[in-house]
């Protein structure tokens, strides 16, 4: 996992409740069995016609925003279905951390196992994110995840929040599965205790 | 001891250590899961991620694996696949399967269909259990007293790798339904109408309990469909107490524990409760004599209301971000505001999904169905949810019933509800659809879903456009 920790560049506005995975990322892209190829679907239907033809109209199809390093959303962003591809494509187009009101849990899950970073503000702060964004003469951003904090191209700081134990994987790139098998005598004997608790699950 | 939820008893019963110095909802803890369920689409690049370091599965007898997101439906089973993405997909799967000693049922297996639906009828999921499973319709198995909730591919590796997740405790909300649902309404109205009322993401960051003696006097399975359901607001696992209508689901079950191990399974499943005085941290009520067949009209399952309504006008809506998103889903729908919602024509009709096709939903479908004739010019299917829910209905007769209806009857699957497969929607097809998702493009790019349970879209099929089961026949 690419760690996190001071990331500059464009942001783009992608305003609208409820993005769901499905049109993050729609079905013809899930049927790899590895993770390539997955920067082509984001958005797919947002950014191309039926033929394939790039929507100019679409924000990440214009020059001012094409190299976004961030997006700022509405509410509950990757809800619906639990395909992570809808995470791996959006770091594969460039995209390291979303700025938004509320995101779904799958997702926010599936983001911070890969190192996109997921930054949670009150709506005047978001709102106040999007109009920057939204700008091209504004759109840049920093977002410095040590000390917690969003630095605008113009106007004051934004201060966020994250859980210490996720700011800590993201910032260090750590690999979850190790850290958990240095537990292994823990789950192994917690599990010998709960199965014979529970000997119809053994 | 302070009063406990069921979730924090599930929970409490399958933390290996906690992870930070917290303990209230937001804490982060190492959580034992005891069993997952694995398709062919979600798991590949997480066995790739095992292979890649030479981890070993921690325990496979654990996982159970099952093809259904991509398989064809088409009515005689073939094992070949609807393209070569699709082929590769099952192919390593069952290496997969094969390689780390993992119980396969593929698509020519008698056992197979969608996961949530082939699970519970198995026996391999129990009360009191955690289950963390790589699709978010994991939710479904909160019916049989389990914590059931759904992860992504990178936590698939980490539960294979170590059989547990690195958890952090939801919030807790309690859904009480009172009293009796009026006759020609059903357990997928009452979910539709809970996610109208709060919101898409009203149940986010929430484990939901459901209770009252409207859940109580619901059948097993039509309790999995509000479970099945609850993920579209949001909620990150879903429990309900298992009751005697749970234990008698189990009780023939072939996974189900038998014997003396019943008997001691059984003496802890009843204990299985929320404390009467436990504290949830949101409380919800609904009451059933008010919930009314329901519609979605829009793009998100919020976007619905009872099928007497109206398309909302999105000028009525003072605030300019739900104004937007009102105007888009209504655009995308082909929708005008003010249209009756029992208006709208339809093109497909579909029954299926892991919300709406098991045995009960299709004996739903088959009352409105007898002796009827599906509207000219609509194209009907139905997907059983798996092959033995297929072989149970043509037991009783209920295939003769859709097909002399008009409609095709089909393999288990996941079929139309994601369109993975070669069942798809043209652009611009309009579907009054069993399932749980109406999202832009998820029947197929330019698709267009209403969601509803299976007696409304065995209405719908009949009319020709969207209708109140409750008025069929009797209109002009
Ligand atoms: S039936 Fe639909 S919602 Fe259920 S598992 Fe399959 S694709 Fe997902």
């Amino acid at each position: 996992m690419q760690p996190f920790t001071r990331v500059t560049g464009p942001a783009a506005s992608l305003p609208g409740a409820n993005i769901d995975t499905d049109v993050i990322m729609p079905k013809q892209f899930l049927r790899g069995i590895d993770r390539a190829g997955l920067g082509d679907g984001v958005f797919f239907d947002l950014r191309f016609t039926r033929p394939g033809e790039p929507r100019p109209d679409f924000v990440l199809n214009r020059p001012e925003w094409t190299g976004a390093r961030f997006l700022v959303v509405g509410p509950n962003f990757g809800c619906g279905s639990s395909r992570e591809h809808a995470v791996w494509g959006l770091l594969q187009l460039g995209i390291r951390a979303i700025i938004g009101t509320s995101f779904a849990g799958i997702f926010a899950d599936n983001a911070a196992n890969n190192g996109l970073l997921l930054v949670t503000l009150g709506p005047e702060a978001v709102a106040c994110l999007a109009q920057a964004a939204a700008d091209p003469a504004r759109n840049h951003l920093t977002v410095d995840l040590p000390p917690e904090v969003i630095l605008p191209q113009d106007g004051p700081e934004i201060r966020f929040e994250i859980q210490p134990l996720r700011k800590a994987a993201l910032v260090r790139g750590l690999d979850a599965i190790g850290t958990t098998l240095d537990q292994a005598e823990a789950i192994r004997s917690f599990e010998a205790a709960h199965l014979a608790t529970n000997p119809w699950l053994a | 001891m302070q009063p406990r939820t069921l979730y924090d008893k599930i929970v409490d019963a399958h933390t290996v250590r906690r992870l930070d110095d917290r303990t209230g909802p937001g804490a982060e803890i190492l959580l034992y899961v005891d069993r997952t369920v694995l398709n062919e689409y979600t798991s590949p690049q997480a066995f790739s991620g095992l292979r890649a370091r030479g981890r070993p599965v921690w325990r496979p007898s654990a996982a159970l694996g099952i093809v259904d997101h991509v398989n064809p439906t088409a009515a005689a089973r073939v094992a070949a696949m609807p393209d070569p993405g699709a082929a590769r997909q099952v192919a390593y799967f069952a290496e997969n399967c094969r390689d780390f000693g993992i119980e396969l049922l593929d698509v020519l297996h008698p056992l197979q269909g969608i996961e949530h639906v082939v699970a519970p009828e198995l026996g391999f999921v129990l009360p009191g259990m955690v289950i963390g499973a790589g699709d978010s319709h994991t939710t479904t198995y909160g019916a049989l007293g389990a914590l059931g909730f759904g992860i992504g591919t990178s936590d698939i590796e980490h539960y294979l790798a170590t059989q547990t997740l690195m958890y952090r405790r939801q919030r807790t909300m309690r859904v009480t339904l009172d009293g009796t649902l009026p006759a020609g309404v059903t357990s997928k109205d009452v979910v539709m109408d809970l996610i109208r009322r709060i919101g898409a993401d009203g149940a986010a960051g929430f484990a939901v309990e459901f209770a009252g003696d409207g859940i109580a006097a619901l059948p097993v399975e039509a309790r999995m469909t509000i479970c099945n359901m609850a993920v579209e607001c949001g909620a990150r696992g879903v429990v309900m107490a298992p009751d005697a209508a749970v234990l008698a689901y189990l009780g023939d079950k072939p996974r189900a524990p038998a014997g003396a191990l019943w008997e001691a399974a059984t003496a802890r499943w009843r204990t299985l409760q929320s404390d009467p005085d436990a504290v949830f941290d949101r409380e919800v009520h609904l009451s059933a004599a008010d919930i009314e067949p329901m519609i979605t009209w829009g793009t998100s399952p919020d976007q619905a209301g009872p099928i007497g309504g109206r398309v909302p006008d999105p000028g009525a809506e003072p605030d300019p971000g739900r104004r937007r998103d009102l105007a888009r889903a209504i655009a995308y729908m082909d929708l005008t505001p003010g249209l009756a919602l029992a208006a709208i024509p339809i093109q497909r009709a579909f029954i299926g999904s892991c919300t709406n096709a098991r045995l009960s939903d299709l004996r739903e479908a088959a009352t409105v169905l007898r002796g009827r004739r599906i509207a000219e010019g609509v194209r009907g299917m139905v997907v059983p949810g798996s092959s033995s829910v297929r072989r149970a209905a043509e037991a009783e007769g209920l295939d003769r019933i859709f097909i002399q209806a008009g409609f095709e009857w089909r393999q288990s699957g996941c079929s139309l509800c994601l369109a993975m497969n070669d069942d798809v929607l043209a652009p611009g097809e309009r579907c009054a659809s069993s399932t749980n998702r109406n999202f832009e493009g998820r029947q197929g790019a330019g698709g267009r879903t209403h969601l509803m349970s299976p007696a409304m879209v065995a209405a719908a099929a009949i009319a020709g456009h969207l209708t109140d089961v409750r008025h069929l026949g009797t209109e002009a």
